[in-house]
């Protein structure tokens, strides 16, 4: 495991279970439906969308505030901004798409006021280059088939897998604090992706980066916290 | 032990006989598994990775890994907004339904 002392702390807030909100998320068929019933003031269809959509927004705003106090400001406003503009949304995007993009617009008008602290849309320094995997583990220029694993190099199976393993949760708390330790901008990608879900098109509109930006954030992300399981199988010896 | 199924292969040898197989070392094949899954590698390199993983059981399980751990990314709890925000916003709500139409 971690080192304990090293583990950032985690703001208190609200934790949810990410599967059993999955199946909240989409509280109506299709957006016509839920459009319809929003205006009509259906409280539980309002209320599935903002169970459904504030964590990633939050996750969204925290990319653009320094405080989760802020983050939840902002995610409250936007929330109040979409219930001004209902009855004017013409449906050109999907809601949630323009749900996003109001997040987007008081990002801009408030990370002016705080400055946010990484910009997302710059790419560099020790998060965006080098290799993902240590080199040791592939042969070298002069070996027969340069490039390939070695025999040690090559990945184990992990077993038992961490999916049915009885440790799941305690490997879930491994992810979980792994993450909290990646570069900012790859946690904020990665995060938007596999854990809430986002498509890659919603991730660059609303961090403002290239498709190709995101990709390499979220392969770095990816294999880093690969590696924090591997290291968890069979510890830290490279 | 992982090691190639098929050994006989020289990367030369292949490179010459066919315009269309490209040989990607595994080196190269970890970096380019998130845009093979992304389905942003261009065709010939595409097929050029799964060529490649269907040789290579130690890239085919790196893949797998990192399916295993985008699954259980999935899994990882979500922040969500503090009663007292709900609370709120759900008031907004029952007054915006109050109000009428602009």
């Amino acid at each position: 495991m971690t080192d304990q002392s090293a583990r950032p702390s985690v703001a208190p807030a609200v934790l949810v279970d990410n599967a059993a909100l999955a199946d909240n998320v989409e509280p109506a068929r299709d957006d016509a439906e839920l459009l319809r019933r929003l205006r009509e003031g259906d409280e539980s269809a309002f209320s599935g969308i903002v169970d459904g959509w504030s964590p990633m927004m939050l996750r969204v705003a925290r990319s653009f505030v320094s405080t989760e106090a802020s983050a939840e400001e902002m995610v409250q406003e936007t929330w109040l901004a979409v219930l001004a503009g209902l009855h004017r949304f013409e449906g050109r995007s999907s809601l949630r798409t323009w749900v996003f993009r109001i997040l987007s617009n008081q990002a801009k008008t408030r990370g002016v006021r705080e400055s946010r602290t990484v910009p997302m849309s710059s790419l560099g320094g020790d998060e965006g280059e080098g290799p993902t995997v240590d080199p040791d583990r592939f042969r070298g220029k002069e070996d027969q088939h340069p490039g390939q694993w070695t025999a040690e190099g090559a990945p184990r199976s992990w077993e038992p897998s961490p999916e049915v393993s009885v440790l799941s949760g305690e490997i879930r708390g491994l992810v979980a604090e792994a993450l909290l330790l990646l570069p900012e901008r790859q946690r904020t990608v990665v995060s938007l992706r596999d854990v809430h879900g986002l498509t890659s098109d919603e991730v660059c509109e609303v961090l403002g980066i290239t498709m190709a930006n995101q990709r390499v954030l979220l392969h770095r992300a990816r294999a880093r916290l690969r590696t924090a399981l591997e290291i968890y199988y069979y510890g830290g010896d490279e | 032990m992982k090691r190639w199924r098929q050994r006989g292969r020289g990367r030369s040898q292949t490179r010459e006989t066919s315009q269309q197989e490209i040989n990607i070392a595994c080196r190269d094949v970890v970096e380019l598994v998130t845009n093979y899954l992304e389905g942003g590698l261009d065709p010939a390199v595409a097929s050029a990775v799964e060529a490649h993983l269907q040789l290579c059981d130690g890239c085919d399980d790196y893949l797998a890994q990192m399916r295993t751990t985008i699954r259980l990314l999935g899994r990882v709890p979500l922040h969500t907004l503090s009663t007292q925000a709900k609370t709120d916003l759900m008031g907004a709500f029952r007054d915006f339904t109050a109000s009428p139409r602009p």
